[in-house]
């Protein structure tokens, strides 16, 4: 399936159809990231339940230093 | 003791964690300045090419407060976007509303900024809003509700100190909600400045990250504000056209 993560169009294997199981797929499973899908922030709690389909506009943030 | 929305913080030196050379020297600088509060950026993953060093993946956030800011928001609604974001991850215990209208000085949208100040406030944030020296500016977002004010000193990552203290004095005078001195400070020197003219607190960055002993540097800030602070409260001299003794002009034995 194809998704488009952080600006950029992926093809993800078909078995990552929740958001919990994309971030693992992407090793961030223990990262603190923020994940929206198509503009809407998911809760960590979400992310089990959350579906990812083809087409999906994801944006994965996390924290940088800054002032 | 500076009290900022349900916070209250024994140090008023608050962190900026950009730019530093690696992740042992920003925790011994975040370490030898004594900080409470610590501010950070929000940003896109980069997934697909070599990973990004992660600032905190080597840090203990505990006993911190975090103090995101909404840096690359060029809208209101950007800002409040990454207030969100920052505030699903449970790392917001207050936001800096960051909203740049000029590329070249990096001087906040005063229109956005108050905006997304506003919407901040009702969705139940602790808003700190980064904003010029203008005084009516800072007197507008005061009334808005802001837990407090960060002017700058000068535009950020400048260093030239306060380039306006007359504004700054002013805003400060003014103030019903603390005032954090935010950008510009390049030396400790403006740190004592900004501090003795009645500033609550100052958010400092480049000053520490880039000296050329980061670590010595953050140690000379804690004590330029500590400095600055006393030196406010102790009350200084006024200052006179002509000079006068320090020592008595009764008694002098004459040769």
């Amino acid at each position: 399936m194809v998704l488009t993560i952080n600006g950029i169009k992926k093809e993800m294997p078909e078995e990552t159809t929740t958001i919990h199981k994309l971030l693992d797929h992407l090793q961030l499973g223990n990262k603190k990231a923020v994940v929206e899908r198509n503009g809407m922030i998911i809760k960590k709690e979400e992310q089990e339940q959350e579906p990812v389909k083809e087409g999906d506009s994801l944006e994965i943030v996390h924290f940088v230093g800054g002032g | 003791m500076l009290k900022i929305g349900p916070y209250t913080f024994q140090s008023r030196l608050f962190l900026g964690t950009g730019k530093y050379e690696d992740a042992e020297t920003q925790k011994e600088a975040v370490r030898e300045s004594e900080t409470e509060v610590l501010t950070f950026a929000v940003r896109r993953m980069n997934l697909f090419d070599e990973s990004q060093p992660d600032p905190f993946e080597s840090m203990n956030l505990e006993g911190f407060r975090l103090l995101p800011n909404t840096a690359g928001a060029k809208t209101a609604e950007e800002a409040v976007r990454i207030a969100k974001i920052a505030s699903a991850a449970d790392m917001c215990d207050m936001i800096k509303v960051e909203v740049i209208g000029c590329d070249k000085t990096l001087l906040p949208d005063p229109v956005e900024t108050i905006r997304a100040s506003e919407i901040l406030l009702e969705e139940g944030f602790t808003v700190l809003p980064y904003t010029s020296d203008d005084v009516v500016l800072a007197k507008r977002l005061q009334d808005l509700g802001v837990h407090a004010i960060m002017p700058g000193a000068s535009p950020i990552g400048t260093g030239l100190g306060i380039i306006n203290p007359y504004n700054l004095s002013h805003i400060i005078e003014q103030a019903y909600v603390p005032v954090i001195v935010d950008a510009g400070i390049g030396s400790p020197k403006d740190a004592v400045q900004a501090m003795e003219l009645g500033a609550d607190g100052i958010l400092l960055n480049t000053a520490v990250s880039g000296a050329e002993h980061p670590v010595k540097m953050a140690a000379a800030m804690k004590h330029a504000m500590e400095a600055g602070r006393l030196g406010f409260e102790a009350g200084r001299v006024e200052k006179k056209y002509y000079a006068q003794a320090s020592s008595p002009m009764e008694g002098l034995s004459r040769l």
